[in-house]
């Protein structure tokens, strides 16, 4: 009777548990064969998407070479995939305290506009009447005390009411993209909303335009690294984000750390807005940060919140990026595939977390259990 | 007809976009999944209607059968980026966040490539008649409010029925407070968030065809939708994660946002041009506000699912 009895409750076909060590290679070897799998999706998705593609079938040599020709195709191709890693890995690393801290900043975008907004607010009322060294320093303590204060808002919200993050720094952005349409409403006379580039406020450039900011994000890196795990700060914000009360037990105060930690992490946003604003653009639009903010949240969480491996991890989005734009160009579609080849490969990415801390086991069949 | 009329019922016709979106989004919302990829899934929804729609478009279906196609491709296609989305937060219990974020950009991307291979005379010129039904043809605001607005209406208080007045809906409020004791009570949390995630995406993909067939019904609309998405995760907040608060909320939103245009059509009022970001930028803050008010009151009706974001493993303390 029981042999009946338990042959007819359902056994699962496998169950899971938590993997607390996986080693260095192995990680890694998930990480990549993902990335593989979904490098192969991606010729799939082309294929039927790209019309030029499906006549000649012979030319996905072509589409897959065209990711190493999008970054390292010439030397001004190479120096671009560089700057870009830079401005990408600069918000990533300005969200990543927060992020330690389990504070869900997903503001990066209205920050880091907010940064662009403030440096050219002051370059275009100051430009002109004061030197040169002084403009950028007040354009850069401009930067970084609107990015500061973008991010201090939903923290003081948070530390006194326990307000929501992640939706209150989610608003925050498109206060940040209408407040850039009012300026530019006022600023440009003719109404067309373009503000035209500046002629003063521009970062000084070593070598080629694009390496003074490239040292600058570097540089930022490894004090960020060494901030996050070797300071009395940065342990705090990990006690926090792993537990509120044992922080609170230990006379951490919770509230201090949170408001603290989200005006570096603005500030760091503004410091981005301030290299794209002095550095680069030297205009403002509201799309100077351009999704960015957003896709700084991927980096920063595929690194597992590590600044040196977001060095990987920002690389690899632009790397897609850029072959994705190379291949719009060369098989001419929508401008729009970067997005969907990057979508894919976070997909399979995302997927593949789940393989490196969880193991799953095979339950044998009961007959050979039993025997 | 009267000014203020036509200017109420373009804010109704327009909110109707904001409605789908954000009852998508407060059933997933309510399994305990915050989903930010909502905007990619309405621009889905948005590209899967209008290519069923340009397939069928020439080869001469009745009316009817069009107007059916072209919802079923909307939601089919959102509901397999609902599917996708559940996948990786629910059985692999990926971080909910950058899956949803990941989705958007995918969503986003996708539906620009589609959209631009579309034949806009195809799926926009005559089907777009079909979907104003009883009002096509008039020229005043009340030409938007088709077959698609009053489904919206229906589906948000269906929608908030459920939530709140049914087992089911009982069951998966508890899911999102509490998935630990959901599951001690031997309600399949799993099977409930898999279809709550879907049949929210399934709603929110509605919104995006909406807006570009119906009430913009013109070639550029898609460029704008993705805007619209968040919007919708706003309004959320807005509603209190009641479904038929949407319909009252999504109309004070269509109102701020389009209020911008019409008022110049007000004699005696004078709006610069500087004034409509700052009109625009109003959805947003009254959202914040709610938001602060919500959490300075702590009352326990109007606060977001206690596990809002956090994934579910039973093995976990």
């Amino acid at each position: 009777m029981r042999d009946k009895r338990s042959r007819e409750t359902k056994e699962p076909l496998f169950h899971l548990s938590r993997r607390y060590s996986i080693s260095w290679i192995q990680a890694w070897g998930i990480r990549l064969a993902a990335v593989l799998l979904g490098m192969l999706v991606c010729g799939v998705v082309a294929f039927l998407l790209i019309e030029k593609l499906q006549q000649r079938p012979d030319r996905i040599g072509d589409f897959y070479y065209a990711f190493i020709k999008g970054a390292f195709g010439t030397s001004r191709k190479f120096w671009k995939f560089l700057k870009n890693i830079a401005i990408l890995l600069c918000i990533a690393l300005a969200l990543t305290p927060a992020f330690r801290m389990h504070f869900w900043n997903t503001g990066g975008e209205g920050q880091t506009l907010v940064g662009v907004l403030a440096c050219i607010a002051v370059d275009f009322y100051l430009g002109g009447t004061i030197p040169e060294y002084l403009l950028l320093i007040l354009m850069l303590l401009a930067s970084l005390a609107a990015g500061a204060l973008w991010g201090l808002l939903p923290a003081v919200c948070k530390a006194k009411w326990g307000t929501n993050e992640t939706l209150f720094t989610l608003m925050m952005n498109y206060v940040a993209t209408y407040l850039v349409a009012f300026c530019l409403e006022v600023w440009v006379k003719s109404g067309s909303g373009v503000l035209p580039q500046m002629k003063t406020g521009k970062l000084p450039t070593i070598g080629n335009s694009y390496l003074l900011i490239i040292l600058i994000v570097l540089g930022l890196t490894l004090l960020l690294y060494i901030y996050l795990n070797y300071t009395k700060q940065g342990y705090e914000i990990s006690v926090v984000g792993e537990s509120v009360r044992t922080a609170q037990y230990v006379g951490i105060s919770d509230k201090k750390v949170i408001v603290r930690t989200m005006i570096l992490s603005g500030a760091l946003c503004g410091l981005a807005g301030y290299l794209i604003g002095a550095g680069l653009d030297l205009s403002v639009s509201t799309q100077s940060a351009g999704g960015q903010g957003f896709t700084a949240i991927m980096v920063s969480w595929l690194a597992k919140f590590n600044p040196l491996t977001m060095i990987l991890t920002a690389g690899l989005i632009q790397l897609l990026n850029q072959g994705a734009a190379q291949i719009s160009q060369d098989f001419d579609v929508s401008g729009a595939l970067p997005n969907v080849i990057v979508g894919i490969i976070l997909f399979f990415i995302i997927g593949s977390e789940f393989f490196i801390d969880y193991k799953i086991h095979f339950i044998r069949k009961e007959k050979e259990a039993v025997k | 007809m009267n000014i203020w009329l036509n200017f109420l019922i373009d804010s109704l016709a327009f909110g109707a976009t904001f409605i789908y979106g954000s009852t998508g989004e407060i059933l997933t919302e309510k399994a305990g999944h915050l989903n930010l990829g909502i905007p990619g899934i309405m621009c889905m929804g948005g590209a899967g209607g209008c290519l069923v729609l340009n397939m069928v478009g020439k080869i001469g279906l009745p009316p009817t059968m069009i107007v059916i196609l072209g919802i079923l491709g909307a939601v089919l296609f959102s509901m397999l980026c609902g599917f996708i989305y559940s996948f990786l937060t629910v059985s692999l219990r990926a971080n909910q966040n950058v899956t949803g974020l990941a989705l958007t950009t995918f969503g986003v991307g996708l539906m620009k490539v589609i959209m631009i291979k579309l034949d806009a005379t195809v799926y926009l010129v005559g089907p777009k008649e079909y979907y104003r039904w009883p009002f096509a043809g008039r020229q005043d605001s009340l030409q938007t409010l088709g077959i698609l607005f009053f489904l919206a209406i229906v589906i948000a208080l269906i929608a908030g029925y459920v939530l709140s007045k049914t087992r089911v809906g009982l069951n998966l409020r508890a899911i999102g407070e509490k998935p630990g004791t959901a599951d001690a009570v031997g309600i399949n949390v799993i099977r409930y968030k898999y279809i709550a995630t879907c049949i929210g995406s399934g709603i929110a993909g509605l919104g995006g065809f909406y807006y570009i067939v119906d009430y913009m019904a013109s070639q550029e609309a898609y460029l704008s939708l993705e805007a619209f998405g968040w919007l919708s995760i706003a309004l959320v907040i807005f509603a209190l994660w009641r479904p038929p608060m949407t319909i009252i909320g999504s109309t004070v939103f269509g109102f701020l946002f389009s209020c911008s245009s019409f008022i110049t059509n007000i004699p005696g009022i004078t709006v610069t041009m500087a004034m409509k970001p700052v009109l625009r930028m109003l959805p947003y803050v009254v959202t914040i506000l709610v938001l602060i008010i919500t959490s300075v009151r702590n009352k326990r009706e109007n606060q977001p699912p206690a596990s809002l974001g956090l994934s579910y493993f039973r093995e976990d303390r």
